[in-house]
C-alpha cells in the first residue's frame, strides 16, 4: 500500500462492538477486569489504552518500525529515549540540535553523570573522532533545525552500530512521509508530534517509533514506569491530524520551495537555508535518504535587527516557536526556539543571529512571497 | 440522613444501567466522536449507522437519564428547546391547541408565537397553578398540555396529579418541563405525567459546561416518534456533549443535596432581612403551595427567588455590586447565579402578566451554587448595604424603599 492509502486505512477500532469509523476515545482511567486475578488487554490508561493503541499501531507501520509509544510531549518521548542509558554513558550528538534537546543532554542528563559531545555530524570524520567505548547513543536530526543541514544517516548509522551505539534521528522535520530514519539504519525515530504529524497546532505530543523488539520492550517499561504517555483525547485529535498528513505537507512543500526562489533572488537575503534549492553534495545525500526537502527554511539578511524588523511586519506568517502547522509560522531561533541552548555551548554552534526560520502554511503562495516581498522591501528602505 | 450519605438515587446515577459490551471494559464510557459505523455487510451494522440517528455514547447517556426517571432510555437533544420543538413536531398537526402554563421559559412561548403558529397549531398559556383554568382552557383539537413546576421565576407550582387526572379525563398528552427539579426530586412519571422533559444543560450536567435536553417516557409509540422526529430535524445531541453529561450525572444526587441545603439556609436569611418583602422558596412555611410542594416534592429545589424592597433600578444596581455571585442566565451549575427578570428574562412579557406572576420590579431569582452559604450570604449583605438596603440602613430609616446610596 502506497504512504497515501496507509494513512486513512488502518484499523481504526480493533474489538469495538459497534465499528465506528472514527477510533472511540477512551477517555478512562482505569479499566474493568472479568477476574480478580487477571488483567484483561486494558488495566490503567497509564499502561495503555485502546485509543492510545490504535495510534501507536499505526504510526508504528507508517515509520517502518515494529512498535511506536506516544507521549505528552515530543521532550517526553526524548527522555524516555534518554533515560534508556546509566551514568558513564556518553551521547554523541549533533551540534545543531533543537534548543529543547540540548537543555536536557547538557543541563539534565550531565548530572545523571551522563556526558554529552556535540559534532558537526555532516563531518563523518568528527563523528568517528567523537565515538568512544562509552558511546552509547548517536543522536541527530537530519535536516537540522535550523540550518538545514544534511547528515548522512546510513553513514551515522553504521559508524554507531560498529561501537555498539544506538542511533536515535529526531524526524520532526521530515515526517514518515518524507523520510524513514529505521529503515536507513537508525534503531529509534523521535518525532515531535506537536509538528507535522499533527498539523493543527492543537496537540502536544511525542512519538517514540522502533523496530527491534527487545528495545521496544525497554521504551515500553519506560512510558510505562514513568508515565508519560499521551492521553486519549490528545491521540483522538492527532490521529485526525495525521490523516491529512501528505496533503498539507504536499502543499507546505510546495510554498516551501516558492518562498526558497523568491528568497534567493531578493536582494536584502544574504543566505537560504533549504535542501531543495542547491546541487551541493549534501543536497545530493539529502535525495538520497528522503523524498522530499519538506516546509522548513531560514535565511539570513545581514542583521539581526533587519531581521527583527521583517518578522514584526509580516501580516501571513505568525511569530511563533513550533512550525509544521497549517499555519505559516516565522521565528528567530536565536531569541525563540533554541534561546534554551546553554550560553557556552551556543558560543561554540555558528548559529547566525540574524536567522529566520520559516515554517510554510498550506496558504496560496502568492499570498505568502507578496506579504514576504512588502516586509523585505521595507527593510530595504530602513536600512538602506 | 447525612446530606453527604449516599442514597439508592445516587448508584442509579452512577450505573445507570448502562453497560458497554466491549473486550476493553472501559470504567468510564468511550466517547464515540464519530459521525458514521461500518456495516458488516449490506444492511448489517451493529445497531449504530450514522451519529444523527444514534451514537453509542448518546445511548450511553439515554440509558442513564431513562434509569433515573423510571421511563424508556431517554431521548436526548442538543439543547432543551431541540428537546420541546421534537415534542411538539411529533404531536401537534395543523388545526390542533396547546395548554402552556404561563410560567413556563420564554423560549417555549417563542417556540409557539414565532414558529409553531406559521404552522396553524394554536396555544393558550394559562396559569397552570389553578387546575381548572387548564379545564377551561380545553377544545376539541387540545392535543398536549405542557407545564412547568415549579415554575419560573416565582417558584409558583402546578399540581401535577391534578393536572393529570384531567388530560386523562380528554385523552391528552400531559408533559411536565422538570428541569428546576430532576427526576430525583419529582417523578413527573409516576404523578401521572406521559413525558418528561429537561433541559440538561442545568442540574443534570451541572457544570454549566454543555447544552442539551431529552424527553423520557414509558410508552414505546412515543419514544418510537420522538426518535423519527429527531432523525428527520437532525436535533441529536453530540457525542461530546452527551460524554460529558454522563460524566456530571455521577454527582448529580449529592450535588443536589447540597443546592438544597444552600437554597434553604439563604431563603431563611433572606426571610429573615428588612430589605426583603418577600422569599419564594418552596422549603419555607411562608410558601403558599407548601403543602403541594411537600406532596410532590421530595426536596424543595435549589432555585429561590425574592423581592427586594427597591426599585427596578436600586435592583439592578444590587444585582451588579455582587462579587462572588454571578450575574447570568441559566441555572443548576456549581456557580451561583443571580438575575433580575423584570429587566432581563421577563423584560418581553406583557406587564399585566409580568404583575400576576409576581414578578415585580424588586424580583431577583437566584440559583443557589455550591459555595459555602455564608460567603454567599455576605455578598448578598454586601451588595444590599451598598444600595442602603443594609441591615443597619433598613431597620434604623425604616425605610419602605431602598435607596441608592449617595
Amino acid at each position: 500500500m502506497k504512504f497515501a492509502s496507509q494513512l486513512v486505512n488502518f484499523d481504526a477500532c480493533p474489538g469495538d462492538p459497534y465499528r465506528p469509523v472514527v477510533t472511540p476515545i477512551y477517555q478512562t482511567a482505569t479499566f474493568q477486569q472479568q477476574e480478580a486475578d487477571r488483567f484483561g488487554e486494558y488495566d490503567y490508561s497509564r499502561s495503555g489504552n485502546p485509543t492510545r493503541s490504535v495510534l501507536e499501531h499505526h504510526l508504528a507501520v507508517l515509520e517502518h518500525g515494529t512498535r511506536a509509544f506516544c507521549f505528552s510531549s515530543g521532550m517526553a518521548a526524548i527522555s524516555t529515549v534518554a533515560a534508556l542509558l546509566q551514568p558513564g554513558d556518553q551521547i554523541v550528538a549533533d551540534g545543531d540540535l533543537y534548543g529543547g534537546t540540548c537543555r536536557l543532554f547538557s543541563r539534565i542528563l550531565t548530572n545523571q553523570g551522563i556526558t554529552v559531545r556535540y559534532v558537526d555530524m555532516s563531518d563523518l570524520e568528527q563523528v568517528t573522532a567523537a565515538l568512544s567505548a562509552k558511546t552509547r547513543l548517536v543522536y541527530a536530526e537530519s535536516p537540522t533545525n535550523p540550518l538545514l543541514r544534511v547528515i548522512d544517516l546510513p553513514s551515522v548509522a553504521k559508524l554507531a552500530h560498529a561501537h555498539g551505539a544506538l542511533f536515535c534521528v529526531d524526524n520532526s522535520l521530515m515526517s514518515p512521509y518524507l523520510q524513514n530514519p529505521l529503515a536507513l539504519g537508525a534503531d529509534l525515530v523521535v518525532h515531535s508530534a506537536t509538528k507535522f504529524l499533527c498539523g493543527h497546532s492543537d496537540v502536544t505530543g511525542g512519538v517514540i517509533v522502533v523496530k527491534d523488539e527487545e528495545l521496544a520492550e525497554r521504551v515500553y517499561f519506560l512510558q510505562n514506569a514513568q508515565g508519560n504517555a499521551l492521553g486519549p483525547f490528545d491521540c483522538y485529535l492527532l490521529m485526525r491530524g495525521l490523516k491529512t498528513l501528505k496533503l498539507r505537507l504536499d502543499a507546505q512543500q510546495t510554498n516551501a520551495r516558492a518562498i526558497a526562489e523568491f528568497l534567493c533572488q531578493h536582494p536584502r537575503v544574504r543566505e537560504v537555508y533549504y535542501p531543495g534549492i542547491s546541487d551541493s553534495p549534501a543536497s545530493a545525500i539529502h535525495h538520497q535518504q528522503a523524498r522530499g526537502t519538506g516546509a522548513v527554511l531560514a535565511f539570513t539578511t545581514g542583521s539581526k535587527e533587519t531581521s527583527k524588523h521583517i518578522v514584526e511586519r509580516l501580516r501571513m506568517f505568525r511569530i511563533a516557536v513550533s512550525f509544521g502547522s497549517v499555519n505559516s509560522t516565522i521565528s528567530i531561533p536565536g531569541f525563540m526556539s533554541h534561546a534554551s541552548v546553554p550560553a557556552e555551548i551556543r558560543a561554540t554552534r555558528q548559529l547566525p543571529e540574524d536567522l529566520v526560520r520559516v515554517s510554510a502554511g498550506i496558504e496560496d503562495a502568492d499570498d505568502l512571497i507578496a506579504d514576504l516581498d512588502r516586509a523585505l522591501s521595507q527593510a530595504l528602505l530602513q536600512h538602506a | 440522613m447525612s446530606p453527604y450519605c449516599s442514597s439508592p438515587e445516587s448508584t442509579v446515577a452512577i450505573h445507570g444501567g448502562r453497560t458497554l459490551d466491549s473486550d476493553a471494559s472501559s470504567i468510564v464510557f468511550p466517547l464515540y466522536q464519530t459521525g458514521n459505523f461500518v456495516h458488516e455487510a449490506v444492511g448489517v451494522d451493529q445497531g449504530f449507522s450514522y451519529s444523527r440517528v444514534s451514537n453509542p455514547t448518546v445511548d450511553a447517556l439515554e440509558q442513564a437519564l431513562g434509569a433515573l426517571e423510571n421511563s424508556l432510555p431517554a431521548v436526548c437533544f442538543r439543547s432543551g428547546m431541540a428537546a420541546l420543538t421534537t415534542l411538539f413536531l411529533s404531536i401537534l398537526k395543523a388545526g390542533d391547541h396547546a395548554i402552556i402554563s404561563e410560567v413556563v421559559y420564554g423560549g417555549t412561548r417563542r417556540l409557539f408565537d414565532e414558529l409553531l403558529c406559521n404552522l396553524g397549531i394554536t396555544s393558550s398559556f394559562v396559569d397552570s397553578s389553578d387546575p381548572e383554568c387548564i379545564e377551561r382552557a380545553i377544545t376539541p383539537r387540545t392535543r398536549i398540555i405542557l407545564v412547568e413546576t415549579p415554575g419560573n421565576p416565582t417558584l409558583r407550582l402546578t399540581d401535577i396529579a391534578a393536572v393529570a387526572s384531567i388530560a386523562k379525563r380528554h385523552s391528552i398528552l400531559l408533559t411536565v418541563d422538570n428541569t428546576f427539579l430532576t427526576p430525583l426530586l419529582q417523578e413527573p412519571l409516576e404523578l401521572g405525567a406521559d413525558v418528561s422533559v429537561l433541559s440538561t444543560t442545568k442540574y443534570i450536567d451541572g457544570h454549566n459546561s454543555t447544552v442539551g435536553g431529552s424527553l423520557a417516557s414509558r410508552s414505546e409509540a412515543l419514544n418510537e416518534r420522538f426518535r423519527l422526529v429527531r432523525k428527520t430535524i437532525g436535533a441529536i445531541q453530540a457525542p461530546f456533549e452527551a460524554w460529558l453529561t454522563l460524566r456530571g450525572l455521577g454527582t448529580l444526587p449529592m450535588r443536589l443535596r447540597l443546592h438544597c441545603a444552600n437554597a434553604l439556609e439563604i431563603a431563611r436569611w433572606l426571610e429573615a432581612h428588612p430589605a426583603v418583602a418577600r422569599v419564594f422558596y418552596p422549603g419555607l412555611d411562608s410558601f403558599p403551595q407548601k403543602a403541594l410542594a411537600d406532596r410532590q416534592q421530595s426536596e424543595p429545589g435549589g432555585m429561590l427567588a425574592f423581592e427586594l424592597k427597591a426599585s427596578s433600578e436600586t435592583a439592578v444596581q444590587v444585582a451588579n455590586k455582587l462579587k462572588l455571585c454571578r450575574r447570568a442566565e441559566s441555572l443548576g451549575g456549581l456557580e451561583t447565579l443571580v438575575t433580575h427578570p423584570a429587566t432581563t428574562t421577563h423584560a418581553d412579557v406583557e406587564p399585566e402578566i409580568r404583575e400576576r406572576l409576581g414578578i415585580t420590579p424588586g424580583l431577583m431569582r437566584i440559583s443557589v451554587g455550591l459555595e459555602c452559604p455564608t460567603d454567599i450570604i455576605a455578598d448578598l449583605e454586601q451588595a444590599f448595604t451598598n444600595f442602603g438596603c443594609g441591615r443597619e440602613q433598613t431597620t434604623r430609616g425604616n425605610h419602605e424603599v431602598c435607596q441608592p446610596a449617595r
